[in-house]
């Protein structure tokens, strides 16, 4: 089954990726990271296609998509 | 387990300054997955602009020279003619190439310098707080355009691809957006045409790459994507401006 990583140290919260899921698998994390951002986190990874849109979009390069 | 998706190994580790749905770091990473995949990162040399991405040598694991503003085309040039085996790019903005560094892009495709440039297009002046560019469309609110750009005052925004299309010796031009996941992977095949060019010598080659920059437009990110698509494309059409092969 495949999914993501988000690196909190470099998210900045644009939330590209969460618009760019063709699942709508993605939101806002409730926790705050160590730079000021709620950082984008998988919310349904049951749905994740592995479709690597989140990683295309993603402009600081946070997110790693792996498929088990 | 496979990893489907990683930073690419051309980039460094440390994490962008740029702000939040910038377009600059998708850029910056379609360019080094472009190194990666063609095998090109031990011999790649850029050159940084004089903008929001004149920390780019920071983010790049390959060697990189911070050019004079506008001057990136004739680094290159330099640098390429000296260093023939070298992949040779310049990374540039629109304050940066299409003002002050305009005679630089002109005489580098009037020559066909065998370099790839990189110039991103977000219609304003990123770095220095959102002063009107050239490419600042009419209507569009920039500092020094309070009321808005008016062509009887400030003129009209300039096409560089349509420009340069005119020139023998661009050899490869090409408009790009960043705005969708399908626009994002149109980019990532233009640029690594670019790069692909180089290596075969083709001679000039420039990917113009529409970029969101939500914090100098006082826009949200999601009105920031629709400013592109709503505001600039229909400027700024996408599409293959030159494409020559080699002869």
């Amino acid at each position: 089954m495949p999914r993501i990583e988000v690196d909190v140290n470099r998210c900045k919260a644009c939330y590209l990726c969460v618009n760019a899921c063709p699942k709508k698998c993605l939101g806002k994390s409730a926790t705050i990271s160590k730079k000021g951002y709620f950082p984008a986190e998988m919310q349904r990874p049951q749905d994740c296609i592995g479709c690597t849109m989140c990683y295309m979009m993603c402009p600081d390069v946070a997110i790693t998509v792996i498929k088990e | 387990m496979t990893i489907l998706a990683k930073k690419p190994q051309s980039l460094t580790d440390i994490p962008m300054h740029y702000c939040p749905g910038c377009g600059h770091g998708i850029v910056h990473r379609l360019m080094a997955e472009a190194f990666d995949e063609l095998k090109i990162a031990d011999r790649v040399i850029g050159v940084a602009p004089v903008g929001c991405a004149v920390f780019a040598d920071d983010y790049f694991a390959c060697d990189m020279v911070q050019g004079a503003h506008g001057r990136g085309p004739a680094i290159a040039t330099g640098i390429k003619r000296s260093k023939p085996q070298a992949v040779v790019f310049s990374y540039q903005g629109d304050g940066d190439l299409a003002s002050i560094g305009m005679a630089e892009i002109v005489h580098a495709a009037v020559r066909s310098e065998n370099i790839t440039v990189i110039f991103i297009n977000n219609a304003i002046y990123g770095m220095t707080g959102g002063q009107m560019a050239p490419t600042t469309l009419v209507g569009q609110v920039a500092t020094t355009a309070p009321k808005g750009r008016d062509p009887k005052l400030q003129g009209w925004p300039i096409n560089m691809c349509e420009m340069l299309s005119q020139i023998t010796g661009a050899k490869y031009l090409e408009r790009v957006a960043v705005d969708t996941p399908q626009h994002v992977m149109a980019a990532k095949k233009a640029i690594k045409k670019a790069f692909e060019n180089q290596v075969k010598g083709v001679g000039f080659s420039m990917v113009e790459v529409l970029s969101q920059c939500p914090t100098n437009w006082h826009a949200s990110v999601d009105q920031a994507l629709e400013f592109v698509r709503t505001q600039m494309m229909p400027q700024y059409p996408l599409g293959v401006f030159k494409n020559e092969e080699a002869k």
